[in-house]
């Protein structure tokens, strides 16, 4: 009973949390909102027993993504007004298709073919279960293979990111270490010597 | 370490693309040729790999993650001549322009490691894996030209609806994962035929795969991304994302209808006959209104994609086998017609309009030839390769007692015919706007050639490679 209070708690603040993330005006607002369903998708994670999972959700998205993404945010200048131009012509057939694929999904992915009847829960560990080498078994092993393939998705992002803003061709003002340190003396410093205004030491 | 034998081509890909990127950023600036034979003779290498090795069982490897089959072995082949072909039209275009490029062909290598997964996946994840690393090189490559608005603007369109479509695909994903709990394509085949009370579920999740594949393959109603994305592109990104990837979406399809949905192959057929008609019509009528080259020819590909799809909805071996032939031959095309646009391109100009085209055979006989070939082909005039596809594709149609659909089929490839021919009696009947002789380097105009004659060839004696695609489908045979 106390687990489905909690799942259902939890259940409503994704939910809101996500739809203002998308219809929050202020971008910061809505970077906000983001880490509400983060913290609450780690709380759903802990009700399934993936404990190590829901910590490192709150570790790394919340902690690191989203810091990252508020900066971004908060960097960028977007005109909302621009954007927002002739959005509000789309929002009547939006409505209607929204709705047609809420209510169908609704439909199946309901109580009547996905509940417990049909698919039963599954029996909680003891309390000694280590998650987490239970989880490193299965990706170093059963999926060792998507899991390589998922570091190279990580390397496409980095080169893409790279090559897409990095423009060697611009005047950076960028120092360039390795020739300030093999400065010597004589190539910064000129002694002149001390004139007055009519040019005699 | 045995499964690790049987990924050879992949390792060495993934191995090339870091080189190549390596090679670039030391070497790039100084010898842009060096990034490009360093990607040139490292796929090559890829390519004796594979061939050197050609499959008769099917193997299973990584835990049933990866499959290695004649199909994939067959698939994979084709798509690493096509990526390496395509990067002799990229040095050409690069090479008028003098702009560096170095990434295009790391990312383009990186986006082959993606279908090469993508070809020999066995499990949902292995599909959904590859079809990022693809998809998120291709984004990269479209964005590259930064320099230009039309290919921002491009990409980011690509970008939102792939990622939207992706979602569609995980969603689907997850919900089949969720009735039948595995992961692997061939304990879904299993499971799928045997739940029967879970039917209905499963139609809900396949709806949603279908919608990530039609993406992929670009086929209407979710073709919206492809005429943007083919104009914005510098040409040579078109050329790569209108040929290798169309394979690969190919055995994507092929994998998950096939390999794990074959038990809901009653309502995937019903589904396929919609997107089927649905882009030979959209594809044929529109591209007439066009008057941008590439324009055409991406309304051209959805076309095209939709005619595929009528092999692949006949559901036998042979059905798969006519797909397969059609989709390679259309890659062909499809990388010699984006070739001449890159052959008549210069530094200022795409030469993207059909304007261009204007006078073309007076400029040069022999490219003029050439793309009468390529657009006799594409128009399904016998005696080049597209008569051979649509012949064979429509040989299934009518095997599998779907007359009227065949029947669709050909009167919308008449439609098809008018811009086809349009383009030659531009070329050949139009007087010059510019009567200056084409200027390209001499490999670009050997490749070009070879292209083009590839085509007739390959249209003069069509069983060569339809015996290959015959023998890549038949461990399909038993389940029929």
């Amino acid at each position: 009973m106390l687990e489905q209070i909690i799942f259902y708690a939890f259940s409503a603040l994704v939910v809101a949390a996500g739809a203002m993330v998308i219809t929050l005006r202020n971008p910061v607002h809505a970077v906000l909102c983001l880490v509400v369903a983060f913290f609450a998708s780690a709380g759903l994670w802990m009700l399934l027993e993936a404990e190590f999972l829901a910590i490192t959700l709150v570790l790394v998205y919340v902690g690191a993504v989203m810091v990252l993404f508020m900066f971004v945010v908060m960097m960028l200048d977007i005109n909302l007004a621009v954007l927002r131009e002739g959005f509000a012509g789309y929002v009547p057939v939006a409505l209607v298709f929204a709705v047609l694929m809420m209510v169908s999904i609704a439909l199946v992915v309901g109580p009547k073919h996905f509940g417990l009847a049909l698919f039963a829960a599954p029996l909680p560990h003891a309390a000694d279960y280590n998650n987490t080498l239970a989880l490193g078994r299965s990706l170093f092993a059963q999926f060792l293979l998507p899991f390589e393939a998922a570091a190279v998705v990580l390397l496409v992002a980095i080169i893409a990111a790279i090559a897409l803003t990095l423009r060697p061709s611009r005047q950076t003002k960028a120092p360039k270490p390795e020739r300030q340190v093999q400065v010597r003396r004589a190539d910064r410093v000129r002694l002149v010597k001390d004139m007055d205004a009519e040019g005699t030491p | 370490m045995n499964d690790i034998a049987l990924i050879i081509p992949e390792v060495t890909l993934l191995a090339v693309a870091c080189a190549t990127l390596l090679v670039d950023a030391f070497v790039g600036r100084q010898r842009p040729a060096a990034t490009f034979w360093c990607a040139m003779i490292g796929g090559l290498v890829a390519l004796g790999e594979l061939a050197s090795y050609v499959p008769e069982t099917v193997r299973f490897a990584f835990a049933g993650t990866y499959r290695q089959d004649v199909l994939g072995a067959v698939l994979k082949g084709f798509i690493l001549v096509l990526v390496l072909v395509s990067f002799f039209y990229a040095r050409e275009y690069f090479r008028k322009r003098a702009t560096p490029h170095g990434e295009h062909y790391s990312l383009a290598l990186f986006a082959t490691l993606g279908m090469m997964l993508l070809v020999s996946a066995n499990s949902l994840i292995t599909i959904y894996l590859g079809l990022e690393l693809l998809s998120l090189s291709l984004y990269a490559l479209v964005a590259l030209q930064r320099d230009s608005v039309k290919s921002s603007e491009a990409a980011m369109k690509y970008f939102v609806l792939g990622a939207l479509a992706s979602g569609m695909l995980l969603y689907g994903m997850s919900i089949l994962y969720g009735v039948t709990g595995t992961l692997d394509l061939s304990e879904l085949l299993i499971k799928v035929s045997v739940s029967d009370d879970k039917r209905m579920l499963l139609v809900f999740g396949l709806v949603f795969l279908l919608v990530g594949i039609a993406f992929k393959l670009g086929v209407a109603p979710f073709h919206m991304w492809i005429p943007d994305v083919y104009e914005g592109a510098a040409t040579p990104v078109t050329q790569f994302i209108g040929t290798a990837p169309k394979l690969a979406a190919f055995a994507m399809a092929l994998r998950l209808l096939v390999d794990g949905l074959w038990g809901l192959a009653e309502e995937w057929h019903q589904m396929l006959i919609v997107l089927a008609v649905l882009s030979m019509g959209l594809g044929n009528v529109l591209a007439i209104a066009q008057t941008n080259l590439k324009r055409m020819l991406a309304y051209s590909t959805i076309a095209h994609m939709g005619f595929m799809l009528l092999g692949l909805l006949s559901a036998t071996a042979s059905g798969y086998a006519a797909s397969l032939f059609y989709i390679t031959v259309y890659a062909l095309m499809s990388m010699g017609a984006f070739g001449v646009i890159i052959l008549l391109s210069s530094r200022h100009s795409e030469a993207d309009e059909l304007a261009d085209l204007t006078g073309l055979a007076r400029r040069s006989p022999w490219f003029g030839f050439i793309l009468l070939i390529l657009m006799f082909s594409m128009a399904g005039v016998p005696p080049f390769a597209g008569f051979w596809a649509k012949w064979f594709v429509l040989k299934e149609v009518v095997q599998a007692h779907d007359v009227w659909l065949a029947t669709v089929a050909v009167l919308f490839s008449l439609v098809g015919a008018y811009y086809y021919l349009r383009v030659i009696k531009i070329m050949y009947f139009d007087e010059p706007l510019q009567p200056a002789a084409i200027e390209g380097g001499q490999d670009i105009k050997l490749v070009l050639s070879v292209n083009g004659l590839a085509v007739l060839l390959l249209g003069l004696a069509p069983n060569a490679l339809m015996s290959v695609c015959v023998g890549a489908t038949l461990p399909y045979l038993p389940w029929q």
